[in-house]
Formats: structure tokens, sequence, C-alpha cells
């Protein structure tokens, strides 16, 4: 069982997609979860359908929908780091360390999950996970907790195989579903829209499993 | 947001003009624009919080979607394919381009005070 979860992802959403049912089921089994949003989307292309956010309105629209799927997951402690959307591949990689690395001292993590850099197609993904990796793997071996990382590029099985780890998810598919929806500036994309069944189905079919891959430190 | 009126939005960049603003310029055709299909071409700018200063500006392109063009002591801003304005905002220019599905495009934002 894991005590202390930190979680470090860029974007409001991110957590939703690839991390949620896993949390939910580590919640439910009594770990302490600390999601590190680096961003708050607000360079989003989703503006709801038809728009009801603006370039303006979205970052307090975008934070509000965060704090709402981290209520649905049960995550208990949300940190919100402040960064830009787009910007973390540009910002200044030992500030962004001693951030993550405060963290980590902070929390004495047993799991950290984050994304997989070099194969999770965002620059913001790839920038935070190779962030994330940097700042443990400078730790002494035996002070590492584990890292389980999300990774969805193009053929990124070719390079790193397949996920060593397969969370089977499907009791905590309303939470799920839930956590995506509390997105709904970003969830209510006319390709998720339709009939409701056909998409719930979809969902289970997508979203049964969550994948990572625990991260091998040199 | 709500579809662009012409006339109303040509009024707001008629309020403007003459005046130090702080502008938002944007176009991105998203991040996973090339992962979900690799014949596109990702491309995405933004420039936010510089200031600038026009002398003359109007709005074009019949019932839309709209350009807008406007003249500066050395240099243009332009801006194609502009689809909605806020009207709730009365101290700031909020304007985007929004695709068939709804997503953001273009942004051309300007305001006296920064974003």
């Amino acid at each position: 069982m894991e005590q202390q979860i930190l979680v470090v992802l860029p974007h409001p959403d991110d957590e939703a997609f690839g991390a949620s049912g896993t949390l939910a089921k580590h919640v439910q089994n009594g770990a302490k979860v600390t999601y590190a949003c680096l961003t708050l989307g607000e360079m989003g292309r989703n503006m709801g359908v038809p728009p009801f956010a603006n370039r303006v309105t979205l970052p307090q629209i975008r934070k509000k929908e965060l704090e709402e799927a981290c209520q649905a997951i049960g995550i208990q402690d949300l940190r919100l780091l402040g960064y830009h959307d787009k910007t973390i591949e540009f910002e200044d990689q030992d500030q962004l360390d001693a951030v993550i690395d405060g963290l980590l001292k902070e929390l004495q993590p047993s799991l950290v999950i984050t994304f997989y850099p070099g194969y999770s197609v965002h620059p913001d993904h790839d920038a935070t996970g190779a962030a994330v990796i940097r700042t443990i793997g400078r730790l002494p071996s035996e002070q590492r907790p584990v890292v389980h990382c999300m990774a969805f590029s193009n053929n990124h099985e070719q390079f790193i195989g397949k996920p060593d780890v397969v969370m089977d998810t499907k009791d905590f598919l309303h939470t799920k579903l839930a956590s995506i929806r509390a997105h709904r500036s970003q969830f209510q994309a006319p390709e998720l829209l339709g009939n409701k069944k056909d998409v719930e189905k979809e969902l289970q079919k997508q979203f049964g499993t969550e994948r990572f891959w625990t991260y091998r430190f040199e | 947001m709500q579809l662009i009126s012409q006339s109303e939005v040509q009024r707001r960049i008629d309020l403007f003009k003459d005046q130090d603003l702080y502008i938002h310029l944007e176009m991105t055709t998203g991040a996973y624009a090339a992962h979900r299909d690799s014949s596109k071409h990702p491309a995405a700018t933004f420039i936010t919080n510089s200031t600038v200063k026009y002398s003359h500006g109007s709005i074009s392109g019949n019932e839309g979607p709209y350009r807008v063009g406007l003249k500066m002591q050395h240099g243009w801003i332009y801006s194609e394919g502009l689809t909605h304005y806020e009207e709730s905002e009365t101290d700031r220019l909020i304007l985007a381009g929004h695709d068939s599905q709804g997503k953001l495009v273009v942004s051309l934002q300007l305001s006296r005070e920064p974003f």
C-alpha cells in the first residue's frame, strides 16, 4: 500500500485521462495524494461548445474544474505551481528542479506519477517528466521513490516496450468519468459528445485500465 | 463569447485608438495536431503583454470569419479568422476565432491593463 503519492503533471485534465482511476484506487486504500499541477492549461484550445470561455477567463475556469476533478478523485492536496502553459520547456531548469526537489523533501512520497519524458507528445508533458526524472535521479538510489510514467506518443512501445504496470480501474470508472467531466471546458469537445450511452461504452473500453512504465534509473 | 457583430467590434476598435495598450496575439493548430494526423503541421505562436499603439484600425470580412488590421506608427497588426468576441468585456477587446469543432485557432486581445 502506498502512504504518500506525489503526482506531477503540467495541465488540468492530465490527471483525469491518465491516472484518475489509479489515484482513486490508492485513495480508497488509504493513500494520501498530493497533486502538483504546474500550469492552469491557460493556452488550451477547447473553450466549450459553444465557447463559454476565452483566453482571459480560461485560467480561472480551468482552476475550478481542476479542483472539482480532484474532489471527484479524492485527491486531498492540490498544489498549483503557477507556471504558464506551453512554457515549461523554456523555464529555468534549476528553479524548476528545486521546486520539485522541495516537494520530494517535504512529502517523502513512496510513489511519484508523471509523464515519460520524450514519449508524451506535448512539450509541457515531456519537460515536466524530464524535470521529475532529473531531480529524482540526483537523489541517492536508496532514497528514490518509485516513479510511474505515463506515455502515449505514436510508436512509444517501440522504444520503451510495454507498460509494466497495468492497473485495473474498472471499479473506478465512474470516478474517472466524473473527473473527466469536471473539466467541462475541455470535455465538451464535439468528438466526446453525441449519444451518451455510446460515449460511456467507448469510455469504458478506453478507460478500464491505466498504463504506466516504471522509470529505470541508470 | 458571441458571434462577432462587425459594427460593435468596429466601435470598440475605435475606442482604443491612440492609446498605449497591452496585446495578446496568438495563433495555434494545437499541440496534438501532428500526433493525431501526421499530415498536419503543428504550429503555435503567441505574444502576450507587449505594448502597442495604433492610429487607425478596422474589421472586415462581410459575414465572417473576420479580419482585423491595426495600423501602428511603424507597422501593422493583422489577424484573420476571427469569429467571436466577448460582449460583456467593456474595458478590453477580446476577439477569437474558433474552428468548426469550437477549438480556438486565433485570438487577438487588447487591454489598457496587462492580461
